[in-house]
């Protein structure tokens, strides 16, 4: 696990012009994730944004730029498949969030007119070796569900405020992590989130059964919407639960176009949430789903795939208390199709990578890890023909990494996200350099005493 | 080599504190058991010098003037004598059994300097009786094979709210911040634990033998810690690290203010927070000097009146002053600990480990040269303003300047994984150019929060008498892969990964889904 000396080889493939020349990774240790899976030395072709070529004997075009990896590993760019990355900053400075609608907006909510391409955050996941995030906003108001590291919530202890009913958070769009970039956005529309267990218990008025009647009336107002929008429009027709934005955003939903991400933990609410698609004919995902390893057959037989944070392993409420290391594995071992996430904070995306790690190191294989938090994630939101693998035509977002990627010593060389290399810099490492002892003897000139 | 001596650190510029131990130390017996014989004394109904006694050489000088014998000093009430080292809550811990064992073959890191390859580590009684390589293996004792594995000295979390705030988090049993004043110090966090909280077993699964549990950040003065031994018991006493010291958590920054502030009382700025804690100080000195002018008359066998009323407040803070309680202070900002190490100089006392110190490597020489820790998250950040300057980068920084660093987690799943927090903060140092060894990293999580628990002379390295506090690992444990295979608390079997007997299940979590019932 020596890091490879390719910074030096590498600084000088800073990004230049929009089109740039081919670039061709030599002598790298390549994990596709895809049909090629692992390649021990390969080399990897990447022109006009787009993968080209890859394999042992992939021809480099003329003119490109060589990098050698010297046998470094190489993997796609990690996919955060659920995150406030970009539309909220700082968790306890509300006039940094953007990842919550409030009340009066539920399912309409898109998230999309908040994200921050200048947020450090950014930087800094990107310097983790992500570059691509689906944003998935939190029920309620902007900093609802926060979690702080220290004990500083306390007295807001209690989450979820009553005031607000909404069970939909609103819209899932996928953004890309480059730098310099004024429109992150590159999926719209890609699906829809809701609330379910506890905290849609509790803003339904108290109890699971209430938040399901209304679950299904506003999913039966949509049909009814869907199939009589002129009689709507006239003023005609029965009362609607919701908003006609709201109706329109959910069309998707129940024409079971659109993923449906459902916020949901203990196997008995897993059940439930089964038995609702099932009646609705809805396409789910479930986040969270910690006592998912429970209902693993269940699961797998409905096909609904799952996003779980691996290191959860604590009975942290009254619906998690199966919670267990071993829940990946179980789940894959099952046949689901499994993602892991980081916590949901943006600034702990490189959560994500050491979760996926801590999933092997409980029985999920390393292959299905390095899927977990890149290729499935881009499955989940309808985005694997463009992302989530390293096969020709898919987009160049790639990572070259100092070590195995799951371990929490190593870190990216360089990433690419389209083709283009990254600065390798970030808020963070600017702080790290203007405060590390200086190794030329020279005292800096700011911040000394 | 030396074992680090507790008072070397916690008390460094009290060396001759240090130095005077015995007569300082023997002064206050003196004090404690001069009471006690009054008391004896006085119920005895024996008239003159209560002080006659070969044992007590110091008092009753025989030049005292005998043509007026003096009134015994009136004894104390029961629970009226204030003293910071008091101990009317005393550990009832008893190692678990275990018997003489030699882990034989693996690679030990000891935080205390070394790596050995191929390593022996003996222990019996409760202590490490050898470690080395081509050790004898006493006969008798128990051979494990450690080929392949590492062993470590048991992990430590500095900063822990298990059992205070623990799983489920539910509000009934949410019992970690007495946010009803800014200064609490009088509530001691060994009051709110929940032994069985579920996180201890968790812990103790990623390899956690001792542990800091502090009362919440919502005040300037939280209240006391409390260092345990994270074995299961019934009771708190049962889990309560016999000898440690006891800590006094203080808080910087936003949270008390903000906490305050919003009621419309102090503090509702930094400054105000400075001003309640100097007023704080100030009290705790003048009760210092009403009990020490008490005490100095009745052992100089004047009359002292009556003894001052004893103040639970005051005496934590009073025991901060005299050295005997640990200050263990939530900070993030470089600046915010610049002025609390001058508030410590005001009042002379000792600050022993800024807490999460976002921002400590921005300070790390004078961190140095005050001879603070600073226990920090790998990197966490970034999620309130005063966090918005934390790196990894921060423990690599800190060690390359030869600042005391730790890696603690304040979080119920993060201690779980200290070892992993401990790579990505070597990760971050590497990256940055100033890469730390194992050798160093190791003692992060184990050697140096002991020095800051004041439990270094017990535990936090493998060294020839120190506590069997032990881990071995299935592999590197700074490997995201890395497991417990086997944790040792005193030399005994806390919890074997192979071994579901070991497997700790708390009172609550019986009758629960459990993946090992199915």
């Amino acid at each position: 696990m020596k890091p490879v000396a390719l910074a030096l080889a590498l600084a000088v493939s800073a990004p230049a012009l929009a089109v740039a020349d081919p670039i061709a990774i030599i002598n790298a240790k390549i994990e596709t994730v895809g049909p090629a899976g692992t390649l021990s030395s390969a080399t990897l072709v990447m022109d006009r944004g787009k993968i080209v070529a890859i394999g042992a004997s992939a021809a480099i075009p003329k003119g490109a730029q060589i990098i050698d990896a010297k046998g470094a590993v190489v993997t796609p760019g990690l996919v955060a498949a659920t995150t406030s990355l970009g539309i909220s900053e700082i968790e306890q400075v509300p006039s940094t969030r953007d990842d919550g609608a409030g009340g009066q907006i539920g399912a309409a909510f898109n998230p999309a007119a908040g994200v921050n391409p200048d947020a450090p955050t950014i930087g800094l996941a990107r310097l983790n070796g992500v570059t691509r995030a689906f944003l998935t906003p939190v029920a309620g108001r902007s900093g609802n569900g926060a979690h702080a590291h220290d004990d500083s919530a306390f007295d807001t202890a209690g989450g979820h405020e009553q005031d607000d009913p909404t069970l939909f958070a609103g819209q899932s769009i996928g953004i890309n992590l480059a730098a310099n970039s004024p429109d992150l956005i590159f999926k719209t529309n890609a699906g829809m989130v809701l609330e379910f267990g506890e905290s849609a218990a509790a803003a339904a008025g108290g109890s699971r059964g209430a938040s399901l009647i209304i679950l299904k009336r506003v999913l039966a107002d949509v049909r009814h919407f869907a199939a009589n929008r002129a009689a709507y429009d006239k003023g005609e027709g029965r009362d609607l639960m919701v908003s006609r934005l709201d109706l329109e955003a959910l069309v998707p939903v129940v024409q079971g176009k659109s993923p449906l991400l459902i916020r949901v933990s203990s196997a008995n609410d897993i059940r439930q949430v089964l038995k609702l698609a099932r009646e609705e004919k809805l396409s789910v995902v479930l986040e969270g789903a910690e006592e998912g390893w429970r209902v693993a057959s269940e699961l797998a037989s409905a096909k609904v795939p799952v996003i779980i944070d691996s290191q959860a392993a604590l009975p942290a409420s009254f619906e998690t208390l199966g919670t267990h290391l071993r829940n990946a594995q179980i789940l894959y071992q099952a046949g689901v199709q499994v993602s892991i996430m980081g916590s949901r904070d943006y600034n702990n995306l490189r959560q994500s990578r050491m979760n996926a790690g801590t999933a092997v190191a409980h029985g999920l294989p390393y292959q299905a890890a390095l899927a977990a938090i890149t290729l499935n994630p881009a499955k989940i939101w309808g985005a694997d023909q463009e992302i989530g693998s390293l096969e020709p035509g898919k987009a160049a977002d790639v990572v070259i990494w100092s070590g195995d990627p799951l371990e929490g010593q190593s870190y990216p060389l360089a990433v690419y996200i389209a083709g283009q290399a990254q600065p390798m810099t970030s808020r963070s490492t600017e702080l790290a350099a203007r405060y590390k002892p200086s190794t030329d003897g020279i005292a800096r000139p700011a911040y000394r005493n | 080599m030396a074992l680090v001596r507790v008072h070397d650190f916690v008390l460094p510029d009290r060396t001759k504190f240090v130095s005077q131990k015995a007569s300082t130390v023997s002064l206050r017996h003196f004090i404690l058991s001069a009471s006690a014989l009054a008391l004896s004394v006085s119920a005895t109904l024996v008239a003159g010098c209560a002080t006659t006694s070969a044992a007590q050489p110091a008092a009753a000088p025989a030049t005292a003037p005998a043509a007026k014998p003096k009134a015994a000093p009136k004894p104390i009430i029961k629970g009226m004598d204030s003293h910071g080292a008091l101990d009317p809550f005393p550990s009832t811990y008893k190692p678990l059994p275990g018997v003489p064992t030699a882990i034989v073959g693996a690679t030990i890191l000891t935080a205390a300097g070394q790596e050995i390859e191929n390593g022996t580590i003996v222990f019996s009684e409760g202590k490490i009786v050898a470690v080395g390589k081509d050790i004898a293996i006493p006969e008798g004792a128990k051979r494990v094979d450690g080929r392949g594995k590492f062993v470590t000295p048991g992990i430590i979390d500095i900063h822990s709210h298990l059992g205070v705030y623990p799983s489920p988090g539910v509000q009934a049993n949410s019992d970690g911040n007495e946010a009803t004043d800014p200064n609490t110090a009088e509530v001691w966090a060994e009051h709110s634990i929940w032994p069985q909280d579920p996180g201890f077993n968790r812990a103790r699964e990623g390899g956690i033998t001792s542990l800091l549990i502090l009362p919440g950040s919502a005040n300037l003065f939280g209240g006391r810690s409390v260092t345990l031994k994270n074995v299961p018991a019934i009771t708190q006493q049962g889990m309560k690290f016999p000898g440690a010291p006891y800590g006094l958590k203080m808080a910087c920054g936003e949270n008390p203010k903000r906490v305050y502030g919003s009621r419309s009382r102090a503090p509702s700025t930094r400054m105000g927070n400075i001003a309640v804690a100097r007023r704080a100080w100030i009290d705790a000195a003048d009760y210092n000097r009403r009990w020490n002018d008490y005490r100095a008359k009745v052992a100089a066998g004047e009359s002292a009146g009556d003894p001052p009323k004893r103040d639970l407040k005051l005496e934590t803070l009073a025991g901060v002053l005299n050295g005997d309680v640990l200050i263990q202070n939530h900070c993030y900002r470089a600046d915010e600990m610049a002025l609390m190490i001058d508030m410590a100089k005001e009042f002379g006392y000792k600050i022993t480990t800024f807490h999460h110190s976002s921002e400590a490597y921005k300070l790390a020489p004078v961190l140095k040269e005050e001879d603070i820790c600073s226990a920090t998250w790998a990197d966490w950040q970034g999620f309130k303003m005063e966090s918005l300057d934390g790196i990894a980068e921060n423990a690599g920084i800190l060690q390359a300047y030869g600042a005391c660093a730790i890696i603690h987690s304040d979080d119920a799943t993060m201690i779980q994984h200290l070892n992993q927090e401990a790579a990505l903060a070597m990760g971050a140092a590497a990256r940055a150019g100033i890469p730390v060894s194992r050798l160093d990293a190791i003692k992060w999580i184990t050697a140096n929060p002991a020095r800051a628990m004041g439990i270094a002379a017990k535990t936090g390295s493998l060294e020839v008498g120190k506590m069997a506090d032990i881990v071995v690992w299935d592999r590197d444990p700074f490997s995201t892969y890395a497991l417990a295979q086997t944790v040792y608390i005193d030399g005994g079997i806390a919890y074997d990964r192979n071994d579901p007997a070991t497997h700790a299940r708390s009172d609550f979590d019986l009758g629960r889904p459990s993946l090992e019932q199915k």
